[in-house]
């Protein structure tokens, strides 16, 4: 155990007396946290839109005022064409555009009115959502007349009422900061002794070899011990995100987490041999699949099936089911003690595939 | 000229010596090609939908039926109470939970009015408002069904509401692949280049064999351009690879030149090389580079305008994402392959991607030193 300690020390030095690296690793949640947390929101917001008002009356000036009040659009062109039509949507100056047809006043009246709605599908997302925004903002105004029986809807959003961007954007930048950092700062930090030499150094000491390597991996949880807390702290005073369940259990499934991660780490490092190939798999490799299988850019319930399936190996994506449902539900380890023990046992496997892939000699 | 030559040809060597890293480099992005766009899909759909009706009526049972049957909405379950339902939020088994009130079809015919509740689980902001739309217009239609068959009042007379005709222009199908095929590639394109090449000359610095190439007579800037081009051609290769798995797999076929899109791609990957090796030559060790790297492109990527749209961030963010080459990049793509965009079109991006490399690269040259 003294051993073992002796070496964990050896390791802190080394950050510690690398700055540079230091002050990124710390300066990296905090930054990106702050910029994607105000920044990043699945939302669409001020789409620039094009108006052709055909009818230019009463009519459809309360049509294009009512859009252009909406937090959704921003009216940024008022079109007399066809080919300004063309010709807007193609350089991307605006991303719809809404067609007001001559009659309209008069088909208000008589309960029917057309228009047109023109998106730019090249992104489909935007182009959907747009569509249902003016629906919705546009239908009020075409109601059925008041004295028939008509139902009225209440909505109410729970857990995020102002809708914001950061309910689910923090827990997912979060666990991917977690998981990609420990991974690559472990396995580049392992492989790099390798590369020098100075592994042999380590390897004929008296420490079980396996717990040389594991000893690299201890100041890295520690480490990222320190970054959840900035993002937790961040989140809260910055962002205005809650923390509705048990900060305690918050921290340990963080902790798991990282553990995880660090894992992978290890277990890559114990099949590479140059750190160009170690960060290959655990930044060119694992960069995407973490962004996009883990739920919080798209939605699990969206994906076809098999690759639903393949999300199941991300551990990102049940830590972020964590985050979300301890923070931002509230939800207590009752509903959650699934995914802790899918990470659980992620963990385990690494760490056999690690002990029984791991050799004492290098060459 | 002759120096560049023997630059090039010892980096092409060490190049293709390394299977391993070689294969890496060209299998990685095309599994990731071929998988993740499928992952790529932010329609709302089988929103979970718990019901909790205290009505027992037959218009309660008729609105869930045509809930149900709308094709947007999954039934999860019905339930007794309010608190009852809200437990599905916790397990993440329902999206929406409806509750029909006690009398909703007594005070609809009576009183000619009647509330209905809904609650939505809104983390995700864009899937809870799309959700509670579509479920509004179901109770709408629900409505008017009513009105219709229950009240004979015939279908002529009842106001038709807004009927908003849409087209989905340069993408007919809605599909959601030709919109991030493109942005992958472009993404899988940026990573290789900026990762390698941050790691390179700093290698050298750890191995200690930067020492070796500093007492020879070879300029700064050769050194440099020597680094930069092999990991340039790779990446024209990658990309043309990308877009041959774009074609086969997923039938896109640029609608704009193939010439345009690899001059700009040219210049883009000059630009991230650039950034790499300057990177490479900040850094002291390889753990340095790769964390200044990783740290750069997550910003990069996230704010590139693929995963959520530049459109809908604050002032602030959208002045910053100016300084973004993989907007750029993202714009480009998006206008060449899906729209038939011309070099003409692109040429803002263009001059300030040339920008970008003209910047990276000369300081790159410039922060080499060529002392240990």
């Amino acid at each position: 155990m003294k051993q073992f300690l002796i070496f964990v020390k050896k390791e802190f030095l080394h950050i510690w007396r690398d700055k540079r690296t230091l002050f990124i690793l710390f300066g990296m949640p905090i930054t990106q946290i702050m910029l994607f947390g105000f920044a990043l929101s699945n939302e669409v917001k001020n789409a620039k839109i094009g108006i052709w008002d055909q009818a230019g009356n009463q009519a459809s000036k309360q049509i294009i005022a009512k859009l252009d009040a909406s937090r959704y659009f921003d009216l940024v062109k008022l079109i007399h064409s066809n080919q300004e039509v063309n010709a807007s949507l193609r350089s991307s100056e605006v991303n719809a555009v809404l067609v007001i047809p001559a009659s309209t006043s008069q088909q208000k009246i008589n309960g029917l009115a057309k228009m047109q709605f023109i998106a730019d599908a090249s992104d489909p997302n935007t182009a959907t959502t747009l569509k249902n925004y003016a629906l919705s903002i546009l239908s009020p105004e075409f109601q059925p007349e008041t004295g028939s029986p008509s139902i009225q809807t209440s909505v109410r959003m729970f857990f995020n009422p102002q809708l914001k961007g950061a309910f689910n954007f923090v827990p997912g930048v979060m666990a991917m900061i977690l998981l990609l950092v420990s991974t690559m700062m472990t396995s580049i930090s392992i492989v790099r002794e390798k590369e020098l030499g100075t592994m042999e150094l380590m390897l004929v000491s008296p420490l079980k070899p396996i717990l040389v390597i594991i000893a690299k991996a201890v100041p890295y949880f520690f480490l990222s011990m320190v970054n959840v807390i900035s993002i937790l702290v961040l989140s809260v005073w910055a962002l205005d995100l809650p923390i509705r369940g048990n900060l305690f259990l918050l921290l340990s499934e963080s902790m798991l987490f990282t553990i995880t991660a660090l894992c992978l780490g290890l277990l890559i490092s114990t099949i590479t041999a140059s750190q160009q190939i170690a960060m290959l798999i655990s930044l060119v490799g694992m960069f995407l699949p973490t962004l996009m299988l883990s739920g919080f850019m798209f939605p699990i319930e969206n994906l076809p099936p098999p690759l639903k399936v393949v999300s199941n190996i991300v551990p990102a994506k049940w830590y972020f089911l964590i985050v979300k449902n301890v923070m931002i539900k509230g939800s207590g380890f009752v509903d959650v003690w699934k995914e802790t023990a899918i990470l659980g046992l992620m963990t385990l496997a690494f760490l056999g595939i690690t002990v029984k892939k791991f050799k004492i000699r290098l060459a | 000229m002759k120096t560049l030559l023997f630059l090039l040809e010892k980096e092409f060597r060490q190049v293709f010596r390394d299977k391993a890293i070689l294969r890496m480099l060209f299998i990685m992005p095309v599994i990731q090609l071929v998988v993740l766009p499928m992952a790529a899909n932010y329609e709302v759909k089988d929103v979970s939908v718990t019901v909790v009706d205290h009505d027992h009526s037959d218009f309660s049972r008729h609105l869930i039926r045509s809930i149900g049957a709308s094709g947007y909405f999954k039934l999860n379950r019905l339930s007794h109470s309010f608190q009852n339902a809200a437990i599905d939020f916790n397990h993440d088994e329902a999206d929406i939970v409806l509750e029909i009130p006690n009398g909703f079809e007594r005070k609809l015919i009576r009183e000619n009015k009647a509330g209905l509740f809904v609650a939505v689980n809104a983390i995700n902001g864009a899937k809870a408002n799309l959700g509670a739309a579509y479920l509004q217009t179901e109770i709408m239609r629900f409505n008017k069904q009513i009105l219709v068959e229950h009240l004979g009042i015939p279908e002529e007379n009842l106001n038709q509401g807004l009927n908003l005709e849409h087209r989905n222009w340069y993408n007919q199908g809605m599909n959601y692949r030709m919109f991030m095929v493109p942005g992958i590639l472009g993404i899988l394109l940026t990573m290789v280049g900026t990762f390698l090449t941050a790691l390179n000359i700093v290698r050298e610095k750890e191995a200690g064999t930067i020492e070796q190439i500093n007492v020879t007579p070879i300029k700064k800037h050769i050194f440099i351009i020597g680094k930069l081009l092999p990991f340039w051609a790779m990446g024209l290769v990658v990309l043309g690879l990308g877009l041959l798995v774009a074609r086969v797999v997923y039938g896109i076929v640029p609608v704009g030149s193939l010439f345009t899109l690899f001059a700009y791609s040219g210049i883009f990957l000059l630009a991230m090389l650039g950034l790499g090796l300057l990177i490479s030559t900040l850094s002291k060790t390889q753990q340095q580079a790769m964390l200044l790297a990783f740290f750069l492109m997550m910003i990069f990527i996230l704010m590139g305008g693929l995963y959520t749209s530049i459109d809908s961030m604050p002032g602030w963010a959208k002045t910053m994402t100016a300084f973004n080459p993989v907007r750029y990049l993202i714009e480009v793509m998006r206008m060449v392959v899906l729209k038939g965009s011309t070099f003409q079109d692109i040429l803002p991006q263009f001059w300030k991607t040339v920008g970008f490399a003209i910047l990276f690269i000369v300081w790159a040259v410039f922060s080499y030193q060529k002392r240990a």
